[in-house]
Order: structure tokens, then sequence, then C-alpha cells
């Protein structure tokens, strides 16, 4: 879990819940006239328990129009919202203000390695390229006349990786991606995963072999950045270590 | 008359051309997508990646009568969708849901859903509410679901196979208008749509033969609610200024249990698995209010019960303003393998641990029951019964009407799948002989109106203040309860804030990823929406389903056993509703099951 929530006590029930003052300090860029970007602070008024995204709402909706992000859900499911917070990739609709150090501003930025379009957007084209690159659907020849039958364990075998929201925290918190940005990336790799591990699947050997080309899973050096930053909980890192198993002995 | 090739820019306008254009990468609009993508040249443009849309959010389960883990038949889906609707259901259109659901379900097995699975293997099968066995006897396991993320599932699945078919997409595009031109017979047809591309700030029109929404619903109409906060009603509120009529906007659905406070959504599910809704007391209050099937009685009626609870002062927690969720009586084992985000969500957002707390909830905006009016083919209609050519819609921005005045649980993702599967198909159908419908002159004056209106606000209200009031208006008067009084009160109010939007101020001037000048452009159609809804919900002077109407407490079948028809007829800033909407009745197709009265 991405906020570890677990072990703090619930809100407390009195009557006026505290507010107190946040300052966020975000990395702005225009480029309708910026050439660089540039940090600008924040102070906002907010409760423990709301998100980072409630407080880049209330810059947005009470000081400045122009602050440009994207979300959609606000609880976590639709993969919009990942930005570097305070350094880490997360979902900004994820990360509850109680859970940061309150006593420093909050940093807020556009995830790394892909281009920067404005303020915390960036172009999402190249992650959504490689995922689509990964032949990210079901191969199968067979045409069953009702459900394929597969067993509750070959169905657990896949189940960590069907989570993935294609939020690309992980793909940009890894390092060889900064670097080489032609390298698949975790996120497209979690997503071959999800197939070449499905028992009804035919087409293990063919995206084993995209995986094994020079920018392929062989790239990981295995930096466990991207299970740190994955708000669904994904062990991506394992994911890749399995998919690199296969290719190695062959189809699972 | 200037010709508007594909891939041409006139006066910066970009223009493209595809037999059939898709408004929305939800299921409904990727389900499309995959019957018409193969047999037509089509392009879905959708104002999110297809992965955001709000369908990845459902949880619970998608209804089939399969039949896998215990008896059940297509007929009694029916039933149950016609008797949890009360009898608003048209109830041809019903029996086409109930029947192809289990097609529909085998399809996306075969595309590679991942459902849970039974012991030998099957899609496993679990309990929702109102679902149920021989009409009524008792609940029955029809729910087919992938843990508590059968929406995502669905999504993923749907776009993975829209990858494989090589579907073109225009992401982050938002349709702004359809253009509508003459049929030469009295009538109108579209001849494609207007669409606002976010990364660039360029217009775009498309023409096309034939246009398919799949836009999704409004919650944002209200302030506690489940959906997106992308979910403003773009496409309803489209076809809504073209003056085509929208249908049985009143019935909009409070789902029993979003978190307190927040409004996200924990899934029915929770309660097919075993959980029992309490108050302050501890007291398992459904066992009075519906003695068979309890906790899992439809939504409309689980969500008055708990408003009854709260204002009969056994509400739970400091204000008596909630009721618990209990699931504290589960198996941790079993919440983890079937429950596992919700409980997340409790435990990220509240603090709260279901393994060992009960979990404070409120009933939350969930979903539209009423829409853009089709029948069976997805077909939208310009009246009672005339087609408009070309155009269909599918999903839940469409009113078919297989919901009636309240839908069940699991109901909708079948909904988007069977009339998404439809309406490709009778687009596709459709185009194969329709010809190319020449564009007016200059299709995009009215979007660039629209955008250049907004970018050039200047005035002094925020749109966020203006949005918030609206919300909190339709909170207080035109939720779970409503009177003439209160909804009386909320016309007035949305009639005020109207005024307020002509002086907003929209600060970000810029051409890129202008999303400043979005949301004002998103509140337009919210402001339209929950008025037809409001003017909706004051001529139907009964209750039925969602529709509690206080001062008219029972179901009159006698006067309004009808669906809803709302047409824009005058100047919207009109200060009387009446002056600028019309309404009129469309008789409700009954087929096999008269009205009786409902009992859980
Ligand atoms: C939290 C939650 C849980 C649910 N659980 C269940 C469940 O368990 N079972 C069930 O049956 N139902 C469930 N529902 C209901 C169901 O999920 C939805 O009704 C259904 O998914 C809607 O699908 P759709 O394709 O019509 O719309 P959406 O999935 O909302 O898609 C709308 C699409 O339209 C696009 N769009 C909107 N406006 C524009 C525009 N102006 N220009 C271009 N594109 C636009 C969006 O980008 C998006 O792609 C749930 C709903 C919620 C909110
Ligand atoms: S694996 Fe996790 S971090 Fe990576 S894209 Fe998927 S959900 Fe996001
Ligand atoms: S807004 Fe959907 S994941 Fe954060």
């Amino acid at each position: 879990m991405s906020t570890a929530t677990l072990d703090s006590p619930p809100a407390p029930a009195d009557d006026v819940i505290p507010t107190f003052t946040v300052t966020l300090i975000i990395r702005r860029f225009n480029p309708d006239t910026d050439d660089e970007p540039t940090w600008q602070d924040f102070d906002v008024e907010m409760y423990p328990t709301d998100r980072v995204l409630d407080a880049l709402h209330k810059i947005k909706w009470e000081q400045d129009g122009s602050l440009t992000f994207r979300r959609s859900c606000a609880h976590g499911i639709c993969g919009s919202d990942a930005m570097r917070i305070n350094g880490r990739n997360r979902l900004a609709c994820k990360t509850l203000i109680k859970d940061l150090d309150i006593t420093k501003p909050i940093y807020v930025e556009a995830i790394k390695g892909l281009p920067l379009e404005k303020d915390l957007v960036v172009d999402m084209e190249p992650f959504f390229a490689s995922f689509r690159e990964v032949q990210p659907f079901l191969i199968a020849s067979s045409k069953p006349e009702k459900e394929r039958i597969q067993s509750v364990a070959e169905r657990a075998r896949f189940d960590d990786t069907t989570k993935c929201i294609l939020c690309a925290a992980c793909t940009s918190s890894c390092p060889v991606f900064w670097t080489d940005g032609q390298y698949f990336g975790p996120a497209a790799i979690v997503n071959a995963h999800r197939f070449i591990f499905d028992s009804r699947d035919e087409g293990a050997n063919v995206r084993l072999d995209i995986l094994n080309d020079k920018e392929g899973v062989w790239r990981c050096r295995t930096t466990f950045n991207c299970s740190e930053a994955c708000p669904r909980g994904i062990q991506v890192t394992q994911a890749i270590a399995e998919v690199k198993q296969a290719i190695m002995r062959g189809k699972p | 008359m200037t010709e508007y090739a594909d891939g041409s820019v006139v006066d910066g306008v970009h223009y493209h051309q595809f037999d059939i254009v898709i408004v929305g990468a939800g299921g409904a609009g990727m389900r499309a997508a995959i019957e018409a993508g193969p047999k037509a040249n089509t392009a879905v443009i959708s104002k999110l990646y297809p992965t955001r849309s709000h369908t990845g959010a459902a949880q619970g389960g998608m209804a089939a009568a399969l039949a896998n883990v215990e008896e059940d038949n297509w007929e009694w889906h029916t039933f149950d969708t016609v008797k949890g609707g009360d009898y608003l259901v048209d109830q041809d259109a019903a029996e086409v849901l109930a029947k192809e659901a289990i097609d529909a379900i085998y399809d996306l097995e075969n595309m590679g859903l991942p459902f849970n699975r039974t012991p030998d293997g099957k899609i496993d099968q679990r309990r929702f509410g109102g679902h149920t066995r021989d009409h009524g006897k008792a609940p029955v396991r029809r729910a087919c679901y992938a843990a508590d993320r059968t929406g995502h599932m669905i999504l993923q699945t749907l776009y993975q196979n829209c990858v494989k078919f090589g579907i073109n997409f225009f992401n982050e595009y938002y349709v702004l208008d359809l253009v509508m031109v003459s049929d030469g017979f009295g009538g109108q047809k579209p001849a494609g749509v207007v669409a606002f591309e976010l990364a660039t700030g360029d217009i775009h029109v498309f023409q096309a033969k034939a246009v398919i929404f799949a836009t999704g619903g409004f919650g944002k109409i209200y302030k506690t609610t489940s959906n997106a906060h992308t979910l403003t009603g773009d496409g309803v509120g489209i076809v809504w200024r073209k003056g085509l009529p929208l249908e049985d906007m009143e019935f909009y659905q409070f789902h029993p249990t979003g978190l307190a406070g927040l409004g996200i959504l924990l899934s029915e599910a929770a309660r097919g698995e075993g959980a029992i809704l309490r108050n302050s007391e501890g007291e398992r209050f459904m066992e009075r209010y519906a003695p068979t099937i309890k906790d899992l009685a439809p939504r409309d009626i689980v969500a008055r019960c708990m408003a009854l609870e709260i204002r009969e002062g056994r509400g739970a927690g400091p204000h008596k303003d909630y009721v618990y969720l209990d699931i504290t009586h589960l198996d941790p084992a079993v919440i983890d393998a079937k429950l596992p985000d919700i409980t997340e969500f409790a435990r990220t957002y509240l603090g709260v641990e279901p393994y060992t707390e009960p979990v404070p909830v409120l009933p939350t905006a969930h979903y539209a029951m009423g829409g853009i009016p089709t029948n069976i083919q997805a077909e939208v209609l310009s009246d009672n019964t005339t087609v408009v050519p070309g155009l269909y819609a599918a999903g839940e921005c469409a009113c078919v009407s297989v919901h009636g005045s309240n839908r069940l649980g699991t109901n909708s993702l079948l909904d988007i799948n069977v009339f998404g599967k439809r309406a490709g198909n009778s687009a596709a159908e459709y185009v194969k002989t329709a010809e190319w419908v020449e564009l007016p002159e200059d299709p995009a004056a009215g979007v660039r109106t629209l955008v250049e209106n907004a970018r050039n606000s200047n005035g002094t209200e925020r749109i966020a203040i203006i949005r918030r009031e609206l919300q909190e208006s339709m909170d207080r008067n035109a939720q779970v309860f409503r009177t003439e009084e209160s909804l009386t009160e909320v016309t007035e109010v949305i009639h005020n804030l109207r005024e307020r939007y002509k002086n907003i101020l929209v600060q970000d001037k810029g051409k890129r990823f202008n999303t400043d000048l979005l949301e004002a452009i998103e509140l337009g159609f919210l402001l339209d929406l929950a008025e037809v809804v409001v003017y909706s919900a004051r001529n139907r002077k009964e209750s039925r389903g969602a529709h509690m109407r206080e001062d008219f407490p029972t179901r009159d079948d006698v006067n309004h056993m009808q669906h809803t028809m709302a047409y824009l007829s005058g100047d919207p800033m009109s200060a009387d509703a009446g002056d600028h909407i019309r309404l009129d009745w469309k008789p409700v197709v009954v087929t096999r099951y008269q009205p009786m009265e409902r009992k859980y």
C-alpha cells in the first residue's frame, strides 16, 4: 500500500476538526511563455484527512486557475494523477496530507522521464506506446462456446499484475528509463506478465521475444523503485524477475 | 459550399472524416468500437485516456443468468429488472438485456477478462441487491465478478482489444458540439461532431455518417457522489442543447454505501458477501423494512431506510448523521480475496480498519437512470417514436430504458456491454448504405464562440464556487427525499447561478492544456442538466423508485406510469423554467409483467 494509514488512529470525532496551513511548492511550467520550469509557493488551509489532490484543487479553484494537472476518479483507480510528491512518485488522490511531514513544505512536480507539457502534466504517449508494443491482449486460438475453463490457482497466478491502472508511477521512477527513454519500462513488462502467466494465453513466446530485445527486461537493474512507487501494491520487480526467468527457461 | 477534406486545415480548424465517430471511451464506447472498428472506418474521441474512464471504478459485478453456481434463467433476471425499476422499465429492452447478458459475459471472458472462478474453473457468481430466484423467493448468485474491480477489468479488457484491433483514438479531445443538418424530410440528422484538443487548444471537426454518444453520467451535479470529477454530462448536455429530448431525468440513483463525508463507493458486493447495515443501536434495521432480502433490497429502498434511520435519531457517530456497514464478522481471508479494494478505501480515506471496525456510510449520488432516449437498436429518438438517422447512444448517457426508475446493481456494466455492442453494430450497418452528409458552412463556429467566450471571461465569479453552490443545493433539495418546496428552492438557485455564470472568471488565457477553460464549459453542462433533473422531478407528482416525493408518497400508476420526456424549448436564461423546458410523457413498453406492489 502506498499510503501507510493502517497504524494511524481513526480521525478524532471532535466537533471542530482543526485545519492548518500547508505550503505547497509546485514546479510550474507554462509552455506558451516559459523557457524553463520554476518553483512557486502556495499556502492553503487543509484538514489532515485531505488529499494532496484536494490541496491542488484548492489552489486551482481559489487562487490560480492556471495550475494544471490531470485527475478524474479521486480515489486511486483511474491512474490520472501520478506525480512526484516530496521526491516520491505517488497518486495525489491517494496521498493524505497527514501522512506527509507538514512541518515542512510539500514539494510537488511532474513525473520524470516523459516530456513535460505544462505544470504537472507530461506527454503520456511514449508510455502508452510501450504498453501497446508488448501485445497486451489475450492471444488464444480456441473458440469456446461458453467461457474458457481456468482453475482458481491458474487465475491466482497472474492476479497481481491485473491490478495495473497504467498510471506510470513505476516507469517514471525508474533510473534506467530516465536515462534511456527507449526502455520498455516496468509498466509495459507488468502488462506483458499479466498475459504471459495467464493459462488461457498462447502468445507468451511472442511477448518474451519482444522483451528479450535490447530495450527489454535485461535493462532492469533491480533498483526496486518501481515496486515502491506502485499505488496498487503490485510487486513490480518480482514480475520483471519472473519474465526474465521465463525468457531463460522458455514459456512457463 | 466549402469542401472540408479529410486532413485539411481551414481557418485554423482541423477536418477529419470517419464513417463512424464514437464519443467516449468508457465501457460503452469501447464495446461499440470493437464491433464497429473492424467493419467501418471508425474513430473514438475521448476527453480522457480510455483507461481513465469511470467504468474502471465499478466494483461489484456484472449480472448474467449463467447459472454457474445455482439455478437461474434470463426470465427471472428480466422480472427482477422490471420490478427493481418499479415498473417504469421498457420490458422489451429488459428482455434484450437479460437474454444477451449471457453472451456479453462470454464475449468478455473470451476477450481475456480474468473473472474469479468456481472450484471447477467456471466463472464464479455472487449475490447482489434485488437479484432473486424465481420472482423474489430468495437472493440468487447472478453477478459475475473479478474481486471488487470488475469495472477495472472490463475497461482494461476492452482497451486491450481495441489495441488488438488497431482502433483509432483521439485522446484528450473534448467533444463540445454535435453538427446537425436537415434530413430533407422536416427532421435533422448528424453530420459530425466538433472537438477541442486539450494539448493544443485547437478545434477539430469530425465529419461522420454516424455518431455514437457514450459519454457516461453526470454525478457532478451533486456534491456527495461516487462519480469522477470528469463526469459532467457533456454528451447529454450537447444533445439537450440541440433540442433533442431527454428521458426520465428525475430518476437519479443514490447508492446506499458511500464512505461518509466523501461519497467514495463501497460496493454492494460487500452486502452480497454478507455485510450488514446497522444503526447507532447496533440494530440490523433492514430486517424491519425488507424481511425477505434485508440488506440486499434494491438501492432506492435501502437508501431511503438509511435516511429514515438517521432522521429518527438512530444515526451513528458524534452527530448521529451516518450508519454503519459492518463486515467484522466476515473471515479476513474472504475480505482480502473478494473485497480488497473497498476495504483499502476505508483504511486510506477514513482510517477505519474494516476487519475489526464498522465503516461509516451514507447514500452517495451514483447513477443516472435517465438520459438520451433510444430504442433497443440504440438509435436516438427525437420524440416518442421518431428515430434520428445516424445518431446512436449507449451506456449511462442513454436511456433505453432498462433501469426504469431504479437500476439494479450489476445491470449497468451489463447495459454498457449489451447496448454498446448493439450501438456499434447498428452504426456499422447504417454506414454501409448511408451517404455522406454535407457539413454546413463553418461547422466549428459554435464551438469557437463557446471557447472564446470562456477564455475571455474576466468576471468576478469563481467557477468552483458556482459549482459548489449548485452541488450543495442539489444535495439538500433533490436527493433521496424531495418536495414541491425543496424542488422550487433549487430551481431558483439554478436560475441565479446561471445569472452569475455569465460573470465568471477564467484565469488561464493560454491555449495549451487549458483545464480552467474546460471546467467553465463543463459547469455550463452541469447547470443545464441539474435544471432538467429538478424540473422533471417537480412534474412527477408521485413516488416511484429513486424518486421519492414526500408530498406524494405513493406510486400513481393511473397518471404516472409513463416516461418523462423533456425538451429545450426556449431561452435557458428565462427565469421561469417552464418558459424554456417543455415536458411530455411517453408510454412504457409492457409485455409480460403488470405492475404490482413492490415488496421484498
Ligand atoms: C464507483 C462506481 C461503482 C460502480 N459499480 C458498478 C457495478 O459493480 N456494476 C455495475 O453494473 N455498474 C456499476 N457502476 C455503474 C457503471 O460503472 C457505470 O454506469 C458505467 O461504467 C458507465 O459506463 P459508460 O461507458 O457509459 O461511461 P464512462 O465509463 O463514464 O465513460 C465515459 C466516457 O466518455 C468520455 N467523455 C465524456 N464527456 C466527453 C466529451 N465531452 N468529449 C469526449 N469524451 C467525453 C470520457 O472520456 C469517458 O471515456 C458503478 C459506478 C461507479 C461510479
Ligand atoms: S504497475 Fe503500478 S505503478 Fe506501474 S503503471 Fe501499473 S499501477 Fe502504475
Ligand atoms: S484521480 Fe484517479 S487515480 Fe487519482
